[in-house]
């Protein structure tokens, strides 16, 4: 998988004791069970394998008819920036850092511009629309061609250039300053 | 000695009107303070005893002669660190970083769904959360982008008025966790937000089982709207980013989520910018002179050198005070309680005698680390870093008593 390998390697929780303070009873009968439609209401996040990308699809073409009428205000009709960031640019040197030459999963694309964007009206673009941005970014930035189709199986597997750059924290405390 | 800046009305204005205003006043403040020491006869109003005050009301405000004011950008607003003499951020003085507007939530709609790798999908309301056994913990708060060099004419608030500290009330996370049975596979988990950028971050499990609490009161009051009201994450010591405010849903997972905040936000270049430092999470260890500070103008004689500083891995062990630059330092006193994760004030009495003078604080933690000058931070990581900047800090004092900012020690 895409983070396996890195990521799993920690030794973090998996399988520590959980233990609640001693008095607590084995369950305090708080909360109901959540229905299956209302997790897959509340259920938005795309991860890096893709689950949880939807069906839908777009290309840079039709990405574009949505960036000039929702994003290009504020980040540039190319995607220069504005009074929003860039997001078009390789050069691992140029600030502010951009999709090109930092974000390190495409995924990601997905994920927030459907939670989060636009910024007048977050939530209010069709997976089509938000199909279609993500191949826009990514066509202008070079990372998939013009043409590309993206959809749930094509976009796990877009390798960003920035991914190789991304390390665990390193710090520990103690006398050195990392 | 007392202390000019409770004494001069201000009004309503900006931060930044304030700021000006200050400085015009810092002269003449300081003759007022010297009449506040050996008060001339007849100096004292009589107004307030020869009739009687206000009666008792519902909520009290501060004295007309007190203005304390977070300085707002369109992002944040900075508490005024100078303004503030113990660990305790007001309410309504606590720092506030959001990244889509502060939402009004109505409590009785309020619902945190808990689901992904867990045996029961639950929905719990408010009061289900506040149904749970409780804690209280004091402990700081502070955004991870919490540095500004400025010029000479910066106040404390501005160098790093996005920390605060808080005693806050709910339920730990272990024990939400363990209601729902949370499978023991489960090596990640996001939390997400109900404001308009439903901001999300992802966070080990070890720290939902070590520290973290989902809570729903700011000393002892419902949460303040822009710190996550009804309820939020709280993750002690760790950037203020990661406690995700209106809390809507945990989901449990084996891998992170890799979201826009911890990709490209919220991550550290390194070196020459060839590697990048993902989830970066504790804050080390920073102090910092809250008084004297800019704009204050100081007389010749004793000044109690006053700060905060705190570690996001434990207890602060010792601070460190210099008044000549960092030449020499001398152990300054710590008041107590010294909590982990916690702000600590810490004062250290100083002769001045009217030479150009530098002062600077300098904090250690538990684990032995010792906060770094700006040369240190710069040379361990490279010129890019954005996060995670911890510097010391120095305020000059001129031989005519000004109080400016060392900002020359943080030039790039």
């Amino acid at each position: 998988m895409v983070v396996g390998g890195l990521w799993l390697a920690v030794p973090f929780a998996a399988g520590q004791q959980r233990s609640a303070a001693s008095n607590h009873p084995d369950t305090f009968g708080l909360g109901r069970a959540a229905t299956a439609g209302e997790i897959e209401a509340l259920d938005i996040d795309v991860r890096p394998d893709g689950t949880g990308l939807p069906a839908g699809q777009g290309t840079a073409a039709d990405g574009a008819r949505t960036w000039a009428r929702a994003c290009g205000g504020c980040h540039g009709q190319e995607g220069e920036g504005g009074t929003a960031a860039p997001v078009v640019g390789r050069d691992p040197s140029s600030r502010p850092p951009t999709v090109g030459n930092y974000w390190p999963y495409a995924t990601t694309l997905y994920d927030y511009i459907n939670r989060a964007m636009p910024r007048n009206a977050p939530g209010t673009l069709a997976a089509d629309e938000v199909y279609g941005l993500v191949a826009w970014i990514l066509a202008k930035n070079e990372i998939i061609a013009t043409e590309a189709i993206m959809d749930a199986e094509t976009l796990p597997k877009v390798a960003m250039p920035a991914r190789s750059r991304f390390v665990r924290d390193d710090r520990r405390g103690g006398p050195e300053v990392r | 000695m007392t202390d000019e800046r409770s004494q001069h009305r201000d009004g309503r204005v900006t931060g930044r009107q304030r700021l000006t205003r200050r400085a015009l006043l810092a002269g003449a403040a300081g003759a007022m303070g010297a009449a506040v020491v050996a008060p001339v006869s007849g100096q004292q109003s009589v107004s307030t005893t020869r009739r009687p005050g206000r009666g008792p009301n519902e909520v009290d405000q501060r004295s007309a002669f007190v203005s304390p004011r977070r300085d707002p950008s369109p992002t944040s607003s900075r508490t005024p660190l100078q303004d503030l003499r113990g660990t305790i951020t007001p309410a309504d003085l606590h720092f506030e970083r959001h990244h889509g507007g502060v939402p009004d939530i109505d409590p009785a709609r309020y619902e945190l769904l808990v689901h992904g790798m867990v045996d029961r999908p639950t929905v719990f309301s408010l009061a289900d959360l506040q149904q749970f056994p409780a804690t209280s913990r004091i402990c700081f708060l502070e955004c991870s982008g919490n540095l500004r060099r400025g010029t000479p004419e910066t106040l404390p608030q501005m160098v790093c008025g996005l920390t605060s500290q808080t005693e806050w009330t709910g339920v730990m996370l272990s024990t939400v966790l363990r209601e729902v049975g949370a499978n023991p596979d489960a090596t990640w988990f996001l939390a997400e937000g109900q404001d308009a950028a439903v901001m999300t971050r992802s966070i080990p499990m070890e720290k939902a089982f070590d520290d973290a609490m989902i809570v729903y009161a700011q000393n002892g009051d419902a949460l303040m709207p822009g710190n996550g009201y009804p309820a939020r994450l709280l993750l002690p010591g760790w950037e203020g980013n990661s406690s995700v405010k209106w809390l809507r849903r945990i989901e449990l997972a084996d891998q992170p989520f890799m979201t826009r905040e911890e990709t490209s936000k919220y991550t550290d270049p390194l070196g020459d910018g060839s590697t990048v430092r993902q989830f970066s999470f504790v804050m080390d260890a920073r102090s910092i002179i809250t008084d004297p500070a800019f704009p204050r103008v100081i007389k010749p004689g004793w000044h109690e050198i006053r700060g905060l500083a705190w570690s996001g891995r434990g207890r602060i062990t010792g601070v460190d005070v210099s008044a000549d630059g960092g030449t020499t330092w001398q152990v300054a006193t710590l008041q107590g309680p010294v909590l982990p994760k916690a702000h600590v004030r810490f004062r250290h009495l100083w002769q001045w005698g009217g030479e150009p003078a530098e002062i600077m604080s300098r904090a250690t933690d538990e684990t032995g680390y010792v906060q770094p000058t700006w040369d240190a931070l710069r040379a361990a990581r490279g010129p890019g870093t954005r996060y995670h900047q911890n510097p010391i800090t120095s305020w000059t004092v001129g031989d005519d008593g000004r109080v400016l900012f060392g900002a020359e020690r943080l030039q790039a």
